[in-house]
């Protein structure tokens, strides 16, 4: 029986800077910074050094890169990927939501 | 071991075109991709799409493959055939896709394991530091409530003194702190691969009888009439046990009720909410139909007063 591992939960007020990110991810910066600049991470603050990522930040770099790699897609179309499948979680959820409301 | 078909698993036929090949993987890897996918078992499904790929898209592995013969099905016994031992290829700079090392079959690893797992530039896989790994964890909305302590199983990739890449597999028992919210993130600090931090996203399963949004839990009442109309006490389950709630006189379908605190807990913790469903009885005895024919003359109520105008 191995040990237990406490885990650290992530909460909203969490932030990543930009090396932490390249850290977590393996990725270069300069690819970090792309997927800033076409929207798919909103970090705030002004430039790179300054920049503060929400802990969503993480699976999304992760999620792209796996696209990118496994799919062939480039980074604009990881997000748009990404986009869709947020928006197609959150229609479930409101079926399921009202599905219920009906009284299945 | 057992032998993979990897043109079925590609659903090509043995004289396919690289090109028919490519084509059948791209399409298959976007069904089945784990970050696209809700297909059931999408990961175990990709992965199996993703080896064939490895092998059939290279010339050199495929003619490998191929010559093991065509009289072999999927799932039978293999034993790797005399001589084989990567005998006369040198699996070189392929263009590995990049999957995650180690996750490739025992098959796939026999045929074209050492050789092939050193070569190409970069590897991919080889990282100099740990990359954090992230998978996710379904958690069922009674453990999010209570916290609960899980097992979870791991493959990651491991070099040797040889440079070989094997797979590493190993199992943690995780504690589930109580009150984690769907879509949060649990950070398991060291036990990614390579020293990395592993990054859990915690998916809550649906629930029978309780909807979840956030920290609040919702639950349909079914009420009578009469209890709308007079008022009750009604036992209901919450996530931490029966309580008795108070339905006000006058209450309607659709209504919500607020139990305070009764949802997820937190800072703040979350609510639970009753939403009243009033059910009426079918009138299939006299007795019924009376007392309905005796509310339709007496009662003055007309449900669609103003609906309309």
């Amino acid at each position: 029986m191995a040990d237990i591992i406490e885990a650290a939960v992530i909460d909203n007020g969490t932030l990543f800077t930009l090396r932490e990110l390249c850290r977590s991810s393996g990725a270069h910066a300069e690819v970090i910074i792309e997927m800033v600049e076409i929207g798919l991470l909103e970090p705030q603050g002004r430039d790179p050094a300054d920049w503060r990522f929400p802990p969503q930040s993480l699976a999304r770099i992760h999620s792209t890169l796996r696209l990118r790699r496994d799919l062939e897609v480039n980074l604009s179309g990881a997000a748009l990927a990404l986009d869709l499948m947020d928006e197609v979680a959150r229609l479930r959820r409101r079926v399921r939501a009202l599905e219920r409301q009906l009284g299945e | 071991m057992e032998y993979k078909d990897y043109y079925k698993r590609l659903g090509v036929s043995r004289e396919a075109t690289q090109d028919e090949i490519k084509r059948a993987y791209r399409k298959l890897a976007r069904k089945y991709h784990p970050d696209v996918s809700k297909e059931e078992n999408a990961e175990a499904q990709f992965k199996e799409v993703q080896e064939a790929y490895e092998v059939l898209k290279d010339p050199e592995k495929r003619t490998a493959y191929d010559q093991l013969g065509q009289n072999w099905r999927e799932g039978q016994q293999f034993r790797q055939p005399p001589g084989w031992d990567q005998g006369g290829f040198e699996f070189r700079g392929g263009g590995f896709t990049g999957a995650d090392a180690g996750a490739f079959s025992d098959f796939f690893e026999s045929l074209f394991g050492g050789g092939f797992r050193q070569a190409g530039p970069g590897g991919g896989f080889r990282q100099p530091r740990g990359e954090d790994q992230f998978a996710r964890i379904d958690v069922s909305l009674e453990d999010a409530y209570r916290g609960a302590t899980r097992q979870i199983a791991l493959e990651n990739p491991m070099v040797d003194a040889q440079g070989n890449v094997t797979a590493q597999r190993r199992s943690l028992n995780v504690r589930i702190p109580a009150g984690i919210r769907a879509g949060q993130q649990i950070r398991l600090a060291g036990q990614g691969a390579l020293g990395g931090d592993l990054y859990l996203e915690v998916n809550i399963q649906p629930h029978r009888l309780f909807q979840l949004d956030g920290r609040d839990v919702s639950l349909t009442v079914p009420i009578a009439p009469w209890e709308a109309a007079l008022g009750t006490k009604v036992a209901v389950p919450t996530l931490g046990g029966e309580v008795s709630a108070t339905i006000p006189a006058g209450a309607q379908s659709g209504q919500k009720l607020r139990l305070k605190e009764r949802g997820l807990p937190g800072k703040p913790p979350g609510d639970q909410y009753l939403v009243l469903k009033i059910v009426a009885p079918r009138a299939d005895t006299d007795k019924a139909r009376k007392l309905y024919r005796q509310m339709a003359d007496e009662l003055a109520f007309d449900p669609r007063a103003g609906a309309w105008s």
